[in-house]
């Protein structure tokens, strides 16, 4: 694909993201909703669906839903309904899925994001209530099995306006959206082991027109990378299908992730008709602003205010802010940090290289990390009061890490106090130039970059501790004498 | 051992107990006995509990009598009601050898309040039918005359507590499924206010209709059972909030100034005539003891009846999805998924339930659910307006409870229309949620009983049952009428 054929056709997508909320227990049970127990033993008649069980509403996933709602600026119904989607599945117990049809929890609102600089807006169409369904666990022999532990676990669907022209539009908006999630600790966001779930739909038309192509779905995709992947993988299909003088079916794609590639079902399949009715086993649900604003003072700062207050407060770049913004644990953490050391911009170097990197290193989350915000205020104090030179500084929080020792311990313990003494220095700077001639000489020649030689010797002479910046000085000044 | 147990009330049960006289699992044998003397004419029992009911009778203790109002009393539930341990069938092949792991929230309460379930009977096929021929096991017969049916859906209920082999039992009535039973076997059979007695652990025909009630020999022991099923559960959404008022203490209150009224030109109602003879008579004798009865419009029947089969089949083909053969019940075991949902479910369900699901489908089909569904959501909507009109006039409204007495077995298997029509009467209270109570007012010339339905509005469970008690009283069908002779 070139750029003019892209130019040339305007690609629509829209979004339809199920989120697991992160509640105790099931939306209609009071079985526990963990992830990953044994196969069937988180179960109970009515997330079995057994013969006269009948649901009830758990208000904690209705609070957090209306949660999602406020934060991408939708408005919350005073009335909603559940009703039944009916269709026949073996993971889906009573074959049919207690979902909202008509009336909707939370309907009109929008996301905005930024990409390339640009701030973008997406509208949100809905976000409504309903209950997963069982995982079907295929045998080798092509027998079937099912696990109906996740069967109830709430879920919420996020319905995007088709606002949105590339993959790579479609990404950033479910990045965002993903953070948002995190940011209210109301889903794992893990796209892998499903808690995150995103179908797609996608046309394309003829740039200048204002008429919808017509949509094809994609399922299937598990990971951020195969949403953007299948999306650009669709667009090139349809562009390749119109510019052929083909027509656009309405179909459903699956991606195949092994192959990198769409896979279409037979449309057949997927001519359901849920035949949706209100679900006469519940009430409609009732939210009164009392409830609304008791769930908005659990509101908090959301990813994309607090990227921008990082920036603007802290001086820090789009880049950084936005690391440090990615999850609101390490925002917290980076804060506290910034606050306790005193000093944003170099809190938020050490943020970005060492903490990161070692959280990558050990696999652990920000919250599992050994080093807490106050300890690593300790190390970075006196990095500022020059009492260790950075690159001593480094050792030390290797130490701290693995160590319940303060900042101030561990350099005593190491011995790694730096050394801005200028007789101390000067006696190991002495000896670096005598042990080392030619350089002197080639120095002395104007080859004046070996500074850095030199300081570096003088570093290794004094295992780190040697003040760099006045190292440098002083072997300046006696080189040039 | 006692020998006449035909006839005993749960007052009489009481008083034997209290008296020392009898132990409850003499009690239970008697009345087992009975079962196995009479039933095999009558058909009620799809399940006889014999030795859990005894062992359980045995585990009761005396001194607990005071504080468990059906302390040793035998019941009966019909088969779509959720028994731990014990096969709950509603009468399908689908749900042959089905055991629910746990119990009916109406099956804890009877527990809790020292009943012993003495077993489950025959209905049609969840629920759906007029005569309980509909079950896929077998047929019941009227014990007044073994050639009848019994009426349905809660025949078995009914035809158990006719014929004396328990003093009470339990029902569900979703469009008159407990009251045109007990009209038909001359026995008390209610259904309270929508949402009064928790429908967990009911399995579901059409979940907006759906009551469980009582089944008794006279009002006294039906609103003696419905004070103890009653009451708010937390597991059904749909159950109502306030706490249940003493059925049994309403007895007690005079009739006082209790409007009556009937149907407006109920001359003129299709009805056999000794049905209308017996409402003719009802009324006068409301008259002659100096009350007023007034004439009230009442919702057009044949539009309640349309609206009652959208609706209900609706949610019937909904709530019957899951029977698929995949986690219980009946399977045919296919190589194709598809194949088995269709193996399974065709053999698995009888006629009527496959004719209800294929009309609930294609009403609520896209295309076609704006002209039937909602409109018989509207439809619905009328009719609570109408009876909330109707109740700010009157407190009572007196009707038949089945057009005719109870119709030969066979009759009108091959005729839906005449079927669903025995029900015309009694559907419009479940549309509305009301409650409504049907009590033995006579027999016909063929020596079958006819029952008089009373209505009476929203939550008014109270001043229904005064009106229905000094109705029984007057009618006198206990003492004027020797019982069926049954065996
Ligand atoms: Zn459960």
């Amino acid at each position: 694909m070139n750029v003019t054929e892209v130019q040339e056709y305007v690609p629509v997508i829209g979004l339809e993201v199920h989120a697991q909320l992160l509640t105790k227990t099931k939306i209609f049970c009071s079985c526990p909703s963990t992830y990953g127990a044994e196969p069937n033993t988180l179960v109970c008649p009515v997330c079995l669906g057994l013969p006269g069980a009948l649901p009830v509403l758990n208000r904690e996933a209705v609070s957090m839903a209306i949660l999602m709602g406020l934060a991408t600026n939708c408005t919350i119904a005073e009335e909603s309904v559940f009703a039944r989607k009916n269709y026949f599945y073996p993971d889906c117990p009573k074959n049919y899925q207690i979902s909202m049809f008509d009336k909707p929890l939370c309907a009109d609102g929008f996301i905005e994001f930024e990409l390339d600089g640009e701030t973008k807006r997406v509208r949100i169409e809905r976000i409504h209530l309903e209950d997963d369904a069982g995982k079907l666990i295929h045998e080798e022999d092509g027998g079937s099995l099912v696990d109906f532990n996740r069967c109830g676990v709430p879920l919420i669907e996020i319905v995007s306006r088709p606002d949105m022209h590339s993959a790579e539009e479609a990404g950033a908006y479910l990045v965002m959206l993903r953070k948002i999630l995190r940011y209210l600790g109301i889903c794992s966001g893990n796209m892998e082991e499903g808690s995150l779930r995103c179908d797609v739909n996608v046309s394309v038309m003829p740039a200048g027109s204002s008429e919808f192509g017509t949509k094809t779905e994609i399922k299937n995709l598990n990971s951020f990378k195969a949403v953007e992947m299948g999306i650009r993988y669709e667009i090139e299909r349809q562009i390749e299908v119109l510019k052929n003088g083909g027509k656009i079916s309405q179909v459903t794609n699956l991606w195949d992730s092994g192959a990198k590639k769409l896979v279409t079902m037979r449309s057949k399949e997927y001519a359901h008709d849920y035949r949706y009715f209100p679900e006469p086993d519940l009430l409609p649900l009732e939210v009164d602003d009392e409830w609304i604003d008791g769930i908005r003072t659990k509101m908090v700062e959301l990813p994309l205010e607090r990227e921008r207050r990082f920036r603007k407060e802290y001086n820090l770049s789009s880049y950084d802010a936005s690391v440090l913004c990615s999850e609101k644990k390490i925002a917290d953490y980076y804060e506290e940090l910034a606050s306790i050391a005193g000093d944003p911009k170099l809190s938020a170097n050490w943020m970005m290289r060492e903490v990161m990197e070692e959280l990558k290193e050990q696999s652990v989350s920000i919250e599992q990390f050994s080093l807490q915000p106050e300890r690593l205020a300790g190390l970075i104090r006196l990095v500022k009061e020059n009492v260790v030179s950075g690159s001593a500084a480094r050792d030390v929080f290797k130490e701290m890490v693995k160590s319940n020792e303060s900042a101030e311990e561990v350099v005593r313990r190491l011995g790694l106090e730096q050394i801005s003494g200028e007789g101390e220095l000067e006696k190991m700077i002495d000896e670096v130039i005598a042990e080392n001639p030619r350089e002197v000489e080639r120095y002395r020649e104007g080859k004046i970059q070996l500074l850095g030689f030199f300081v570096g010797q003088v570093m290794k002479k004094s295992r780190g501790k040697a003040n760099p910046k006045l190292t440098g000085e002083i072997i300046k000044r006696k080189l040039s004498g | 051992m006692l020998h006449d147990v035909g006839k005993l009330t749960i007052a009489d049960i009481r008083r034997l107990y209290s008296e020392e006289r009898v132990r409850p699992a003499e009690v239970l044998e008697s009345y087992l006995n009975r079962i196995e003397e009479k039933d095999p004419a009558i058909g009620a029992f799809l399940h006889i509990f014999k030795e859990k009911a005894i062992e359980e009778a045995e585990t009761l203790d005396i001194a607990l009598m005071e504080s468990k109002p059906l302390f040793g009393v035998p019941i009966a539930l019909k088969d779509n009601i959720c028994t731990k341990g014990k096969p709950t069938t509603c009468a399908s092949r689908i749900l042959e050898g089905y055991v629910p792991p746990y119990d009916a929230t109406v099956v804890e309460r009877l527990k809790e309040a020292g009943a012993v379930i003495i077993g489950k009977t025959n209905m049609d096929e969840f629920a759906m039918g007029s005569s309980t021929e509909n079950s896929a096991f077998q047929l019941t017969h009227n014990p007044w005359d073994t050639d009848y049916a019994p009426g349905g859906s809660s025949g078995g209920s009914a035809a158990a507590v006719a014929a004396g082999m328990v003093p009470v039992a339990l029902g569900s009535d979703t469009g008159g499924s407990i009251r045109q039973p007990a009209s038909l076997c001359g026995v008390v059979g209610m259904k309270g206010t929508y949402g009064r007695v928790s429908r967990y652990g009911l399995v579901a025909f059409a979940s907006s209709f759906d009551q469980i009630g009582p089944i008794g020999k006279n009002v006294r022991d039906t609103a003696f059972l419905m004070d103890v099923v009653s009451g708010h559960d937390p597991h059904d959404s749909t159950s109502i909030q306030e706490s249940h008022s003493s059925l049994v203490e309403a007895l007690e209150e005079e009739i006082g100034d209790l409007t009556f009224s009937v149907p407006r030109g109920f001359r003129d109602l299709d009805l056999s005539p000794s049905v209308r003879e017996a409402l003719g008579e009802t009324v006068e004798y409301l008259r002659n003891s100096g009350r007023e009865v007034r004439e009230v419009e009442l919702p057009d029947l044949e539009a309640a009846m349309a609206c009652y089969y959208i609706l209900a089949d609706a949610e019937a083909s909904s709530n019957l999805a899951r029977y698929d053969g995949v986690r219980y019940g009946y399977r045919h075991r296919a190589d194709s998924l598809i194949e088995m949902y269709e193996k399974t479910r065709g053999e698995g369900f009888g006629e009527e339930v496959k004719r209800r699901i294929l009309t609930g489908t294609y009403v609520l089909s896209s295309g076609y659910y704006d002209e039937y569904y909602s409109r018989a959501q509207k439809v619905r909507a009328m009719i609570i307006e109408d009876f909330r009109r109707v109740f700010s006039e009157v407190d009572v409204v007196i009707t038949p409870t089945s057009p005719t007495p109870a119709f030969k077995l066979g009759e009108k298997v091959d005729n839906p229309i005449a079927m669903y029509l025995s029900d015309i009467f009694t559907t419009t209270a479940n549309i509305a949620g009301i409650p409504a109570i049907s009590i033995p007012a006579r027999l016909s010339p063929e020596g079958l009983p006819i029952g008089i339905q009373v209505m009476a509005g929203l939550k008014e469970e109270r001043k229904m049952i005064r009106a229905a008690y000094a109705l029984e009283k007057e009618f006198d069908f206990q003492s004027k009428v020797s019982g069926p002779e049954v065996g």
